[in-house]
This record gives structure tokens, sequence and C-alpha cells, in this order.
């Protein structure tokens, strides 16, 4: 149960805070990405951003998108689109867990009342060959937030180690508000839910998902993605530099092309692992690529 | 990883104390989630002078090697001691403080620690298996100082993150250290929080009339997961009950860490759980339990859909997606592997006392709760669901029209669910319970199955699994054994023992190896080839694989599964041996840990095994008779003579061939060697009278009659005579005692 001396705070309401809370601790406070991605780390702010030398804070909230999560809004829990808060701070704090610490109070989270674990995980994104070691945390048996430091992204090791914070939103409401039901949260303080913003767009995406788009024509189109990655990373910019945030856009729609064709079932066992693997090179080429930009840009 | 970490601390630290050249009177490490400790008592003050003596040359070397040898030493030639015509330095080095010792210690200990994964943080270099805060280190009362990667020492450490003061502070000493540590709530000894784990979890259970479901595996886990561990009882919804009690516990304790409750009232779950906290909260703990109480019903929920679903499905589809299933990328898939130990089972099932057709039917289902959802969530509850599904399940055709009634014809089973709409009453429970038992025993400790239909078909999940891997040369290695064949033998060892099965296993390993390459040939030609390939080093002929496969192309299936009719082994008779020999032979290497577990010699078990008996339960009584026997004086005796008469006959050997055939009493040859001529054929008659029966103690007395003879021959009879007749006569009969003595164990073999 929520420690309720207080209203707990509507969905809204705990992003807002979570602003105000990050803000105050010197991040950008950036908008979502425009592209569908499967996890906030995937926003460039985040997984660019962590290569090389130049010291970077922000947070953000990023839609992401599972589409074989999908479950017709029947299921309680999951769902093909929620959303992460996500936080990165390069260097890492000193006192990051104390930090993290802070932003659970400041969302009426009370350690005294509750049992926060730092639970050891280690963590990796094979799609963007990422890799960190940290914790999950923890509140009272329920996992909240992946507590990770970056050790390498796109297969290169980093520079500077960046503390990054990924909360479930969901999760963390349902759990503040004390709702058993994701589409019982509520979105503000006045009342509107989680359902009423949500729900007819998990219905709807869920079918698409599963028999709805085209197979043929995911295909070619994440071919076409594909060999326009190559084409920007060759092409060279204002200032002689490849184009790699365009080529990493590319790499991102690939990617969610790949999880919808997995979705509608039609990557076969065999050619997973080379979906998989064409991607993470693609991600390694713009890393690559970009890490030598930071390097210069520092 | 903490007990790891606790061992790994010890070992370096012990090994810089060594090469530092302190002692010490106590070294004792502690880990938590948090803090990884070392105290050493009883370290010097200081390591103490020494003084060496380093031999130099001869007065009477050249110079150029004086010279060298000054220069070694940085002394002069005044300065070197003369004795007996040889120079020595004598080196003294004065002691040093042990504090000046302990920073570069540390410091190499810290940075070369063996964490399984390590990382760096900030902008630093140095690597630990999360960010390092501090250092302290002192030594009598004082700090030492030194830094590691801008971390510097001190006196200074913090308490828990929630419970403590929130303020750093200093120590004095271990004492105070773990004392000041208690009182900002951090119990440092994982020893102390296992305990206090313990006796709280019990007590807060017997306050609700409940029992803990002890687990000690757990217990371990959660003492490595809080610094000042509090368990709280927790209420879940009792719908849940009516899940398997397994399926409770184990959701509990995967996910959640949780201990299961029992109610001593009923025997069963109570609706309750032990979340071992690590604060103690403001409000009792209410908040918490409850947060956690929500957490576990989502959980149950999870396995409730599955358990619904899983029991909706049924064993066709199963069956079906199990075809779709790797077992092993050179192995086939897991339909694959049913079929073969559905076979084998078939034919283990009359050696067992159990029916073919129900252990073929048990066979055939032991697998398919692997295509469960349950058993994709829980991997640890395979068999225990099957059992339960088989149990539940539609009625299958089995009891009302057995496949196999006559003869096998080859022809299909029939489909595993029920047809025709008939009511679930499930498999029976001799079935369920094979499905069930099949993967005991799963370790020494674990108990062996007794029901015929279940000891069928775990030795033939087992079997399937040794020759597999034996075939594809994935044999263990030192301590590698990634698919567990150690254990698998083991368990086929102790299913043979302790059920009495009278079984020779060669026929059965060759056959399975039959079926195995015939399956890998049928399913997959490129790992048949990959397999043929790794017989080589069992002795099998290059062009082994080419001639395979040529005889094979022509062949169906359906005859060279059908028992009796093996034909790779037809093709290769005398190569079943070669695949099976390695086999057994690491069946005799674990029945000899086995044995030696519980105090046999491992030397009879080769002496028996030397044999080439392949009846494991024979061998144990053989081993048994034997170890008996050299107990006795007339054993240990006999022993020695057998010993005395193998190295003459060995000696002669070197010289021409040993003469053969039968010994005969020469005329006026000494009476000791008449007699023991009458003992040896009189033994032999009875030896072989008694192996007959598998009498051993009376193989074993028929030989203890020998030794007397054979004593009194040695003593009287010189067995090199000068009359080439006499010599021959006696070889023979040294012959006959060895071939004798042979008949029951390989002597030889046996250690003095």
């Amino acid at each position: 149960m929520p420690d309720v001396t207080t209203e707990p705070l509507s969905f809204q309401d705990l992003i807002l805070t979570l602003h105000k809370y990050w803000g105050d601790q010197g991040c950008a406070i950036l908008q979502p990405y425009d592209i569908e991605v499967g996890a906030g780390t995937l926003h460039p702010a985040t997984v660019l951003r962590a290569l090389g030398p130049r010291p970077w804070k922000a947070a953000y909230v990023q839609p992401s998108r599972r589409p074989g999560d999908g479950r017709y809004g029947e299921n309680p829990n999951r769902l093909q689109h929620y959303y992460q808060y996500q936080v990165i701070l390069k260097p890492n704090p000193e006192d990051l867990q104390a930090l993290y610490l802070g932003s659970l109070k400041a969302i009426g989270i009370d350690p005294a009342l509750h049992d926060i674990r730092f639970v050891e995980d280690d963590w990796e994104n094979p799609t963007v060959g990422a890799w960190g070691l940290g914790w999950e945390v923890w509140c009272d048996g329920m996992e909240v937030t992946q507590f990770t430091y970056f050790q390498g992204v796109g297969g290169i090791e980093v520079d500077v180690v960046s503390g990054e914070l990924t909360y479930g939103l969901e999760r963390l409401a349902m759990y503040v508000q004390g709702v058993d039901n994701v589409y019982d949260l509520k979105f503000t303080k006045e009342g509107l839910t989680y359902g009423e913003v949500f729900l007819e767009n998990e219905r709807q995406q869920s079918e698409a998902n599963f028999h709805g788009y085209d197979v043929d024509g995911l295909k070619r189109r994440f071919e076409d993605m594909v060999a326009e990655v190559s084409r920007l990373l060759a092409m060279t910019g204002p200032q002689g530099q490849a184009l790699v945030l365009p080529a990493y856009d590319q790499v991102l729609k690939a990617s969610h092309l790949f999880n919808l064709m997995d979705a509608r079932g039609a990557i076969a066992v065999a050619e997973r692992q080379s979906y998989i693997g064409r991607i993470r090179d693609l991600c390694k080429a713009c890393a690559t690529e970009w890490v030598e930009q930071e390097r210069s840009r520092a | 990883m903490q007990a790891g970490a606790v061992r790994d601390l010890e070992r370096m630290a012990t090994d810089r104390l060594k090469a530092a050249g302190l002692t010490w009177e106590a070294l004792t490490t502690f880990a938590g989630p948090r803090r990884l400790t070392l105290v050493v008592e009883g370290l010097p003050a200081a390591t103490p002078d020494r003084e060496e003596e380093v031999k130099g040359p001869k007065t009477s070397a050249p110079e150029q090697a004086l010279d060298g040898f000054l220069r070694k030493t940085g002394l002069t030639r005044e300065q070197l001691v003369e004795r007996d015509g040889v120079l020595f330095a004598v080196i003294s080095e004065k002691g040093r403080a042990t504090a000046t010792l302990i920073p570069e210690m540390v410091e190499r200990i810290v940075r070369d620690f063996p964490w399984p994964k390590s990382m760096r943080w900030g902008t630093g270099t140095l690597r630990w298996v999360r960010p390092l805060k501090r250092i302290v280190c002192l030594f009598d009362g004082a700090v030492v100082p030194f830094a590691v990667d801008g971390i510097e020492s001190g006196d200074t450490t913090e308490g828990h993150r929630f419970m403590g003061s929130g303020r750093p502070f200093a120590v004095k000493d271990f004492a105070d250290y773990r004392a000041k540590l208690e009182r900002e709530h951090v119990l440092l000894d994982a020893t102390d929080r296992r305990l206090k784990i313990l006796e709280a979890a019990r007590a807060v259970c017997h306050a609700e009339g409940l029992e803990l479901v002890d687990d000690d595996g757990l217990l371990d886990e959660v003492s490595g997961l809080a610094e000042w561990p509090t368990p709280i009882l927790g209420a879940m919804d009792p719908q849940f009950l009516d899940l398997p009690p397994e399926v409770i516990r184990l959701s509990m304790k995967v996910h959640q860490k949780y201990f299961a409750v029992r109610d001593p009232k009923t025997g069963g779950l109570a609706p309750n759980f032990v979340v071992v906290a690590n604060v103690e909260a403001t409000d009792g703990g209410t908040a918490l339990a409850a947060g956690n109480s929500r957490v576990l019903s989502a959980r149950l929920n999870d396995a409730r859909f599955f358990w619904d679903e899983d029991r909706k499905v049924g064993f066709n589809v199963w069956l079906e997606k199990l075809k779709g299933v790797t077992f092993h990328a050179k192995l086939g898939t897991m339909a694959e592997r049913v079929d073969r130990i559905a076979a084998l089972a078939r034919e283990i099932a009359p050696l067992v006392g159990a029916d073919a057709d129900q252990a073929e039917q048990a066979a055939r289902l032991a697998k398919v709760d692997l295509a469960s959802g349950m058993v994709g969530e829980f991997p640890e509850l395979q068999g225990i669901m099957g059992g339960y599904y088989a149990r539940l399940a539609p009625t299958p055709a089995l009891r009302a029209d057995p496949p196999h009634k006559g003869e096998g014809d080859g022809a299909d089973l029939p489909p595993l669910d029920g047809e025709g709409g008939r009511e679930a009453d499930g498999w029976g429970d001799a079935i369920a319970d094979a499905v069930r038992d099949h993967y005991k025993p799963q370790g020494p400790n674990d108990a062996v199955p007794t029901a015929p239909l279940t000891v069928a078909v775990a030795l033939a999940d087992k079997l399937d699994t040794l020759v597999g891997f034996f075939a594809i040369d994935e044999k263990p290695t030192g301590s590698k054994d990634p698919f567990a064949l150690r254990r698998a033998a083991l368990g086929v060892i102790r299913l043979v023992l302790e059920n009495g099965v009278r079984v020779p296993l060669m026929p059965q390993l060759r056959r399975q190896f039959a079926v195995i390459l015939t399956d890998l040939y049928y399913n997959r030609r490129h790992a048949l080839l990959d397999a043929a390939r790794s017989l080589k080093s069992l002795g099998v002929p290059d062009n082994w694989a080419d001639e395979l496969v040529l005889k094979l192309g022509g062949a169906t299936k359906a005859v060279i599964v059908e028992p009796g009719s093996w034909g790779i082994l037809e093709f290769m008779p005398d190569r079943g041996a070669a695949i099976g020999e390695p086999l057994l032979a690491f069946f005799a290497d674990r029945l000899k840990v086995l044995l030696r577990d519980q105090g046999q010699r491992h030397d009879l078990v080769d002496a028996v095994f030397a044999l080439g008996d392949d009846d494991l339960v024979r061998i144990v009584r053989r081993v048994e008779a034997l170890g008996a026997f050299l107990e006795t004086e007339d054993g240990e005796n006999l022993l020695a003579g057998y010993k005395r008469a193998s190295n003459i006959l060995r000696a002669e050997a070197k010289k021409g061939d040993l003469p053969d055939g039968t010994p005969v009493a020469l005329d006026g040859a000494p009476p000791e060697e008449t007699a023991l001529i009458a003992a040896v054929s009189k033994a032999g008659a009875e030896v072989d009278a008694a192996l007959a029966t598998e009498d051993f103690a009376a193989a074993m007395t028929a030989l203890a009659a020998l030794r007397a003879p054979v004593d009194a021959f040695f003593t009287a009879v010189m067995v090199n005579s000068d009359i080439p007749a006499e010599r021959d006569n006696r070889l023979k009969l040294l012959g006959q005692v060895r071939t004798v003595m042979g008949r029951v164990a390989d002597f030889g073999k046996v250690g003095g």
C-alpha cells in the first residue's frame, strides 16, 4: 500500500515530479524520441551520448513499443506500448544511489516503510551491443527500476561510465496508487484513467501487431532501412562528418520492423539470430562512427 | 558470488601474507551485500630480520667468477666468509614494519580481485564488482594510509542504508567495527544473518500457529541479500492453494525469494509466505507485507494461467511441439529422443519387471511437459508437471486398446489424447509416477525410484543421454561436465544396484548407440558424419563414415530400429564394443567413486571390472566378497602367493614361451608340489561351481583353501629346477593357480 498521508500521485503527476526532481539535479529534460523504440535506452540521448568522453545529463519519458507483448487490453500487466522514465548521468555521480532514493521519496515511496533493495544484476541489450552492471531495484518484491552503469555500447567500451536509470512508470504508478490493473490507473488527478487514454490503442495495435501488418511489406521495408544506413553513413555533412544521426534513425526503424515481423510470427528460429546480428552490426557501425565524432568534438 | 568472494579474499590474503614473510594466528573473511571484510589476528609488528648464506665460488676459482659473485651480492671480498675452500656471502635483511607492507598487499588484492564480472565507474579505471566507496584499513588501532585509484584508506565506514544513523562513523579496531556496525543495523557475519533469519522466520510462523518450510538453499541466498534481515509473515489469497504445492513454492522461491509456510493441522501449505526484508519498517511491516502479497498474487496468477492453459492443451499438441525443440544440435530433436527412449524403455521393461507397453507409453509422455507453459516458466518443474498432467489428462486409448498387444508391428502409436469424448480420468498412477520421477535420482542424495515402470523409463532416459553424448564425443573432461553425464551414470548405477536389476549393460549401450546413429543418419546426415568422425578417436577407421553411409543407404528405418537387426552393429560387429567400452569404463569410474564413498577399495573394483563383466549387481557382489576375503589372513597371504607366482611367471615369460598344459604329479616330486596340484584342481572345480550360482563367498572359500598349499609350495619347492621337466611342470602349476584365481578377480590389479 502506498504511504497515504496525502493523495497518491496521478500518472502524469508522477512524471512531472520526476521531471522536477531530475531537472533540479541538472538534467536536460528532453521529450520522447519520435521514432518507435523497444526501450528508452535506444533514444540517441542515451545510447549515443553514453559514448565518447563528453559529460551529459538528461532525463525523459520514452514510449516503448514491444509488439509481441500486446494482449488486446485484456491483461492487467502487459502492454505493447508503455512508458519508461529514463535518466542518464555521465559520468555517474558518486552518490547516484542516494540520488535515486531521493527520487523515490519524491514520488511518495518511504524507505522506512517499504523494503527497497538493490539486487545485483547484469544488464545487456544484444540488439545494440550494449552491456553494463548494476541492480534491479525492488520495492516490496517488485522490480521498479533498472539501475545500470554502462560499460559498453555498440560493442565499444565506453570512455566514461554513465549511470542509467530506467523506471517502469506504469508499475511504479500502480504501486503508488495501489491499483492492480494498469487500465485503472489515474492518469490525471481529476480521474481520467489510463484505460480511457490507452485501452482502445492496445486493442487495435495488438490486432495489427499479431495479424495486421503485411509481412512481405515489413521485410521489404526492413531491407530498405538496412540499405539506407550504409548509404547515409557513406555520405558526409557540411563539416565533412558522416551522417551518423540519420543513419541511426534508420537502425531504430529497422529494429522496430524486426519486432513487428517477430510478433507476426514471420521470423523462423534459424533466422532470428541473423536478423539480430544484422541490426547489431548496423548499430556498431553507427556507434563506431559516432564515438570518433564525439572524441573529435571533445 | 559472496561465497566465492570470501574464499578468494582468504586465498589472496594468505598468499600475500606468506609472500611478505608474515605469520599470523587467525584469518577470517566476511561478505555481505555492501561490504567485504578481512580480519587478520596475531600479526607481528614487523617481519623478522633475516640472514641468508649464499654459496659463492671456490677460493681457487678464476678472478672473473669472484667478480661476478661480488657484483651479484653487492659485497666486497673482505665481507665474504671462507669455509672449506669455498666462499660464502652472508646477506642479512632487516625486518620491515608490518604496517609498511599492508598498503601494497591490500592494493594488489583490490586490483587483482577475481570477480566473475567487474565494472568501471565514473571516470576511473579501477574495476570492482560495483562502485567501490570506501576502504577501511587499521593495524594495531591505527589507520594504515594509502590510496587505490584515488580512494583513500581510513577508519570511517557507514551503517545500514535506511536504518543506520545516516552519518559515517570511525572505528578503532575489528571488535569496535563489528559492534558499531551492529548498532547501525548491519550484521557483518553471514552466519549471524542466517541464524537471525531462521529463528525469526520460525518465530513469526509459530506466532500464527504455522510452520516454516525449511529451504537451506534459499536461506543461504537471502542471507546474502540483506544487512539487517527481518523476516515478515505475509498472507496470500487462499484460493491459490489449489495450485500444485511445487508450483507455489517455486514461484515464491525463484521470483520472490519467499519461504513457503506449512499449516501443521493439514500438513499442506498455508496461504502465507515469509519475506526476508532488509528493514524493520516503522509500521511493523504492514505496508511491506501487503506490497509483497500483491506482487506474489501477480506471480501466482501467472502460474495459474499456465496451469489452466496447460490442462486444456493436452499431450498431442506438446508432442508435436517437441518435434521443433532441439535436444542437441548433433543429437536431433526432443521428439526423436523420445522415440529412442520409448524403444529402449520397452526393451528394459521385462528386465525390471515392468510391462513393455506401459513402459513405452510412460516414456512417450515423460518429456512432453517440456513443451508446457509451466515448465517453460519453471524448468525446475520438469517431470513434476508431467506427472500432474499425466494424472489429469483425458484417458488415452491405451488401456482400452493397447497399442502393442502382440508383437510390435512398427505401426504408429495411437494418439495420446483421448478420442471419442471419454471422461478425463488420467493415465493411471503408475505411468504418472514414472513421468514424474524418471529424472531421479538427481544426485547422490536423491532417492532412487523403485516402481518398476519408473525404473525402466529412468534407465532408458539416462542411457540414451550417456550413449548419445559419448557418440558425439562430448565426454566430461576434468571439472567440465556440461551435460551432467557423471550424474546420469551414477543414476544408472544406483537404479541398477538399489533395485537389484540384473541387466548386462553392454548390449544396451551398443543397441542404443545403433539407434542413435540410425537416428542421426536419417535425420541429419551431416551430424552423423560428424559423429562418425568423432569416433575415430575410438579406433574406428577413417573410411568408416563413408562405409556406414553406403551400407545404410538402401535400408529403411523400420528395419534398422527393429530389435535384433541392428544394421549398424551387424556391419561393425566389433565396433559396437569400441563405442561401449569407453562408456563401460566411465561406469567403472563412477562405480569406483560410489564404492569408495561407501568405504570400498577402488583397486578391487578394477580387479573385478578387468574380468569384463558388465552386470553391475554381480560386479558389486563380487567386489564385496573380494573385499571381505582380502581382509582375512588367508586372503592376505594368498594374495602375496599370487603376486609371487605372477612375478615368477612374468620373469620366465621374458626368457621364452611359458609351457602350456596341465601339471602332473611327477615321480619323486616333493609332496608340497603334489599337494598343490591336487588343491588347485579341487579349488578350480569348486570355484567354477560357485561362480555358476554367483555364490562369491563360496568362491572365496574355495580360494582360501589354496593358501596353505601355496605357502607350503613356495617354502619347500624351488620352481627354477635344473631339470627342465620339473621346471616346466612347476611353471604350469603356477599358471594354473593364476588362472583359477583369475576367474574370481584379476588379483594382479589388487594393491598390496
